[in-house]
């Protein structure tokens, strides 16, 4: 009875993590008759009665709340299409832009075909709908910089523990860098070198993210290109 | 005649010797390999992804499309590369048995890819491409319920053999093979194809055979899941 695998320990879909009906299955995971059995390959977290399996690898998967980047892929009466890296376009309407739209206008004046908007997710449907809004603190349209791609599961080690990792970085390369949740980032820089050393120290965090001593070894890295 | 001794010299109820690794191709989201003596697949899983043409979406679920193919160089002589009879009844019989673990509710209109390619051959192709499927399925992170897992058993000569070589399905007495897929909780039959003949009681005998080969390839399979995360996680 109980939990039968270790906190914080590794699971793989079809493991048996509880036995009994003392813990309710929540995120990555479902119950069996008595058991709950995970469905992700992810890290096992125990809040209480709640079983959650956090997902460390594949596509980004789109959650309210989330800062994303997306590309302008298509737009319509009033609203256009971001691609932000999953399986549904998000759905930027006009009244949810920054920019006031006035009736009947042109919506390519605003955000043209290729362009980039860093966006936050309001909404996702039940049919995975996933509205999106460029209202609010630093959402906005890019201009200038550069936007490069991570693996999304990596996200979290190029942000680091309450940002610090990013933020060395932009301390080190004089460099304004947007992270958006779904992996991709912007880069502004005062010149293009700034951007290049920024682009390839982000890489390096992606690569070796499994090594120890991270922080120091971007931080030596950064100061040895300076 | 009868079939006294395997030709590699294995028992009657021993596998060859499996390899699996995940997280080999980085631009996939999730991708595996899985070696089973000769026999290597390599899975590669693209998506959820949005699907094109839009008759092919389905707006209560997402799909899923399997894609066996052989490399040229993976067999003796070489075999024409592009879509065949043949590979095209595999990747269907893959896909219908990775299904009934995959949970694809979640993703409705769009589709998850998975293109499997046998890089070495030597018997046993199907079974190493689904368990080179399922392992890069989980490592796309996918909803599963479980892991399927598959082996081939069958009759040579007049023994029940299990994980037959290519010289044994070619043997002159006459072979039997029979490729079984299985989930790992609740040893459901998720694939069983049968080309030849065989009695009732053989075939149960190679069926019970074949459900403890796939439980030993199931821990061979979320053992390599864990390395793969821990190889990332070392901070």
């Amino acid at each position: 009875m109980g939990i039968l695998i270790k906190e914080k320990s590794i699971v793989v879909p079809g493991d048996i993590i509880a036995e009994g009906m003392d813990y309710l299955p929540s995120l990555g995971c479902f119950r069996e008759g008595k058991h709950v059995v995970s469905e992700r390959l992810g890290l096992l977290n125990v809040d209480n009665r709640f079983i959650k399996v956090i997902p460390l690898t594949g596509s980004y998967v789109p959650k309210v709340g989330d800062t994303v980047i997306g590309e302008v892929k298509d737009m319509s009466f009033g609203a256009w299409f971001i691609d932000i890296g999953c399986a549904y376009d998000g759905t930027l309407m006009v009244r949810d832009a920054t920019e006031f739209v006035e009736k009947d206008a042109d919506l390519a004046q605003v955000y043209n075909f290729g362009d980039f908007v860093v966006a936050k997710i309001v909404k996702i449907t039940r049919h995975s709908s996933i509205h999106i809004t460029t209202k609010g603190p630093g959402l906005r349209k890019i201009q200038g910089g550069k936007v490069i791609s991570v693996t999304p599961s990596k996200v979290p080690r190029v942000i680091g523990k309450q940002g610090s990792m990013v933020s060395m970085i932009k301390d080190g390369t004089n460099c304004t860098i947007v992270v958006g949740q779904n992996g991709k980032i912007w880069i502004n820089g005062k010149n293009p070198d700034d951007e290049l050393l920024a682009t390839e120290a982000i890489l390096k965090v992606e690569n070796e993210s499994h090594i120890d001593g991270l922080t120091d070894k971007i931080k030596a890295f950064l100061e040895k290109k300076k | 005649m009868s079939y006294t001794k395997r030709f590699d010299n294995r028992k009657f109820d021993e596998m060859r010797k499996i390899e699996a690794k995940v997280d080999i191709i980085p631009r996939a989201d999730g991708s595996a390999m899985f070696k089973i003596g000769d026999t290597v697949a390599i899975a590669a899983v693209y998506g959820p992804r949005s699907l094109h043409p839009k008759f092919l979406q389905d707006p209560e679920k997402g799909i899923l499309r399997c894609n066996y193919t052989m490399m040229p160089f993976s067999v003796s002589e070489r075999i024409r590369p592009g879509p065949s009879r043949r590979s095209t009844e595999i990747s269907l019989v893959t896909s219908k048995s990775l299904l009934p673990v995959l949970d694809l509710t979640k993703f409705p209109n769009a589709v998850v890819d998975v293109f499997i390619q046998i890089i070495q051959a030597n018997a046993g192709t199907r079974c190493a491409g689904i368990c080179a499927a399922s392992m890069a399925l989980a490592h796309a992170g996918i909803p599963m319920k479980d892991m399927v897992a598959a082996v081939s058993v069958g009759k040579v000569g007049d023994k029940i053999v299990i994980d037959l070589n290519k010289e044994e399905e070619d043997y002159e007495d006459g072979a039997t093979d029979i490729p079984v897929a299985m989930t790992g909780r609740n040893h459901e039959v998720t694939l069983l194809q049968l080309d030849g003949e065989v009695t009732k009681e053989e075939l149960m005998k190679g069926l019970e055979m074949a459900r403890k080969g796939c439980l030993d390839i199931i821990e061979i399979q979320k053992k390599a899941l864990r390395e793969a995360i821990k190889e990332n996680q070392n901070e």
